[in-house]
């Protein structure tokens, strides 16, 4: 019987090998990988990226209370100096496409990102960069409206997939 | 998995932020004890201190100066603000309105009176005693602002408000906000007195500016608390109201000329 056993675990196990070495078959290893695009700007971050990898959130709540409730308005932990350092060169934002900085580790780890209901994932820079900044902001919706680039819902929707 | 543990274990933020509560009192405190820092606070604090109570920012609207027609200081604030004007709105009925502008005509005497109307700037204010969350609230300054990380959208503070001061974002903004100006949908907002521009200490809101650009001098921003600032010499000279004074909230906004 042990032999028997054993002798099926053989076959099981050549059949097994032979099907993951086909190149036909899909690989395992499930989500693709999130692209990490250097900072724009700075060469190293407040923290150390392993930090920042797991406790960012904790770092901007505690500087968001301060900056919201008390008004200390210091630069470090700033949302807006996140952005300042990670919007793609490509799409000027953060998180209007799917390999930009924040949504990329955000959908491979299936966290929806709630910051830019109401946060803008763009920075404050030239007009070439974030035009809704110009002179004309009050024609947002107009410029928005013509814009490709901006975020849609089923692109943010993709973000909570 | 036994980071992810470690994590949730730790212990909430709380204790935390308290802590921090209570040395920036303090420091807070240091900073106006000497009576010389009164003047550095009210102009351009340093960006690592927090609001101070020693200042109380406030609004004069002189209604005699403020022209007919003229919408330039609600267009200002929309620009600054990044919020849509009404005439632009798709649903104007739903749009926001952080400052609005009044035409008056007294039934009698057919005389007319323009004013600028937004939040008030209650010392003591409705919209903050009413807020289940907290979301609601004044900050050490006298600034009276939504946390939108808290508010639920439940509105109760704009039936609160005896000015309609308050309004909800209803739609998706779809990433126009201005990076300064975080503000999204279902959250209340209204007239933050440009606190983005309080606290990078340009000393002046984007609706005074607006009008004094225009010629026409009708709005001062300034240190109510501090006796030697424009406004509250201003205020010492003019006879001003507060609207509803009856409702006895000591408003940080006054009116000449109503
Ligand atoms: S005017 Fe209205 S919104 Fe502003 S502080 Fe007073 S009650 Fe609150
Ligand atoms: S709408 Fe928001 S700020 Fe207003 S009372 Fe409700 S929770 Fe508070």
């Amino acid at each position: 019987m042990k032999r028997l056993l054993a002798l099926g675990a053989v076959v099981l196990t050549t059949a097994a090998l032979a099907w993951a070495g086909s190149d036909d078959q899909p690989k395992a290893g499930g989500a693709p990988k999130p692209v990490i695009t250097k900072a724009v700007k700075g060469e190293q971050c407040v923290e150390p990226t392993d930090t920042m990898r797991r406790d960012h959130m904790k770092f901007l709540d505690h500087h968001r209370d301060q900056a919201v409730i008390e008004g200390v308005r210091t630069k470090k932990y700033s949302l807006k100096e996140c952005i300042n350092c990670h919007a793609s060169e490509t799409t000027g934002s953060v998180a209007a496409s799917k390999d930009d900085f924040c949504v990329s580790c955000h959908s491979y780890a299936a966290v929806k990102i709630d910051c830019f209901d109401c946060h803008s994932t763009k920075p404050q820079g030239s007009a070439a960069m974030h035009p809704l900044n110009a002179e004309t902001a009050h024609y947002k919706h107009k410029l928005a409206a013509q814009a490709a680039s901006k975020v849609s819902a089923e692109e943010m929707a993709g973000v909570a997939q | 998995m036994s980071e992810l543990n470690q994590m949730s274990n730790q212990a909430p933020a709380s204790p935390e932020r308290r802590r921090f509560v209570g040395v920036a009192t303090a420091a807070a405190g240091l900073a106006i004890a000497p009576g010389v820092m009164l003047v550095e606070v009210a102009h351009g604090r340093p960006e690592d201190q927090a609001a101070s109570s020693a200042v109380r920012w406030g609004m004069l609207v002189d209604a005699t100066k403020c022209a007919t027609g003229c919408n330039d200081c609600v267009t200002a604030c929309s620009t600054e603000n990044g919020w849509t004007p009404v005439a632009e709105s798709a649903h104007p009925k739903q749009a926001p309105q952080w400052i609005r502008k009044l035409e008056l005509q007294d039934p009698l005497t057919q005389m007319e009176t323009n004013l600028p109307m937004m939040c008030q700037h209650c010392a003591e204010p409705p919209c903050v005693d009413v807020c289940p969350t907290g979301a609601s609230f004044k900050r050490a300054d006298g600034i009276v602002l939504v946390n939108r990380h808290t508010c639920i959208g439940c509105r109760y503070c704009m039936m609160a408000c005896p000015y309609k001061a308050r309004s909800l974002v209803h739609e998706s903004l779809n990433d126009t906000q201005k990076p300064d100006v975080p503000r999204g949908i279902g959250c209340v907002e209204s007239c933050t007195l440009c606190v983005q521009k309080v606290d990078r200490g340009d000393g002046n809101t984007a609706c005074a500016e607006a009008c004094t650009a225009a010629g026409h001098d009708a709005l001062l921003f300034g240190d109510m608390n501090d006796p030697e600032s424009e406004i509250s010499k201003r205020l010492r000279e003019l006879p001003t109201k507060q609207v509803r004074a009856d409702l006895n909230l000591n408003l940080g906004v006054r009116y000449h000329g109503i």
